[in-house]
């Protein structure tokens, strides 16, 4: 099992975080693109979803997979995007989204006095702890490390 | 039941069959006092409600129907415009039903031309080599199954999150597809599906899928 990257979106479409590990292919286009490619589909698919729903929804989009990767989705009531892409294996990381959300970037994003909300995140301390949590998750595997 | 409904979308994003199998039923049915404690708002052509949830009515509910009277669009079965009705406070203690907005015909068909779209996106965002488009999409309320063919034709199928035995079916699809539709002399590729012997064939996978997936809501 593995993961490939992780994508930190605000309530916007800023593009807060992008981290990858085990990434195999590059979409192609500019990095800037590609974010803004991410974030777009990812609003579609909400608007897409609350149409298609028989019922209403509470938490809605929560993951889609294709025949590689699996992507896993997730926001808080403030439009935060927490979004994480693994392979096949991985089941429901609603938890693991949700801690990077309250024990990583409110802990060390919000709470900093130092970081501007809306923009890029410069902290070497939300990277490097990111990096550790990820690397610490259960399903992510050291091969190709 | 499980199975919500299936789409058929072409090689170009077009809808070319559309099923509706099973529609849960969420509706409320209050009776209100002059004057209105919710506020309504026209979109669409339909009365929503933009604010005001409470007893089972949700933001997004559409006016069904007033004093047992169906509502379509904006306006009632008699005639009468929905808010300018409501608006009148002579016609009240009043019995409005609210629920789901059914999707229209033409909201089905940009929602098909739209996953095509998302279908493809998500082949190109992949950080893995040779990804299909989305396979499986995944929400609290239900998951979205889709198969494309060697030839492009995209297979959906929405069903409860707990419902099994969906690749399956939708091999099977493809089969009553081929058979009924494509076998059929008066079909013209690409174009919409209207062959009696593909809705019957269809409507029995259905029934037999839902019976087999182990996991219903009902049981």
């Amino acid at each position: 099992m593995t993961v490939h990257n992780l994508y930190l979106f605000d309530r916007d479409g800023v593009c807060l975080h992008y981290s990858e590990w085990h990434r195999k292919k590059q979409a192609g286009i500019p990095k800037e693109e590609e974010y803004k490619l991410m974030y777009g589909m990812l609003f579609s698919i909400r608007s897409f979803v609350s149409k298609m729903s028989p019922v209403d929804m509470k938490d809605g989009f929560l993951a889609f997979q294709t025949s590689r990767y699996k992507l896993h989705y997730y926001e808080t009531p403030t439009g935060v995007k927490v979004v994480m892409n693994t392979d096949l294996g991985v089941g429901p990381i609603r938890d693991v989204l949700h801690h990077i959300y309250s024990g990583l970037y409110v802990e060390l994003v919000v709470k900093n006095p130092l970081c501007p909300l809306g923009q890029t995140v410069q902290s070497e301390l939300f990277r490097s702890r990111l990096d550790a949590y990820v690397r610490s998750l259960p399903f992510f595997s050291a091969r190709a490390g | 039941m499980a199975i919500f409904s299936v789409y058929v979308v072409n090689k170009a994003g077009g809808l070319i069959y559309q099923l509706d199998n099973y529609a849960p039923r969420a509706e409320a049915e209050k009776t209100f006092s002059y004057p209105l404690d919710l506020l309504l708002k026209l979109h669409d052509e339909r009365v929503l409600v933009a604010f005001g949830q409470r007893d089972g009515i949700r933001v997004g509910h559409a006016v069904l129907s007033i004093n047992g009277v169906d509502v379509n669009g904006k306006y009632t079965a008699d005639g009468k415009e929905v808010l300018e009705y409501l608006g009148n406070a002579a016609n009240y203690p009043v019995s409005i039903r609210f629920g789901r907005p059914r999707l229209t015909s033409n909201e089905k068909l940009m929602l098909a031309s739209m996953f095509h779209s998302l279908f493809a996106i998500g082949s190109q965002l992949s950080p893995e080599l040779g990804s299909s488009g989305i396979e499986m999409l995944e929400t609290d309320t239900f998951k979205l199954h889709c198969f494309q063919t060697l030839t492009g034709i995209k297979f959906v199928v929405l069903a409860d999150p707990r419902q099994g035995g969906i690749d399956s079916l939708l091999r099977k699809i493809y089969e009553i597809y081929s058979d009924f539709a494509l076998k059929n002399p008066f079909y013209s590729l690409e174009m919409p599906i209207r062959c009696e012997l593909f809705d019957q064939n269809l409507k029995l996978a259905l029934e037999v899928a839902e019976k087999a997936g182990t996991f219903g809501p009902g049981s």
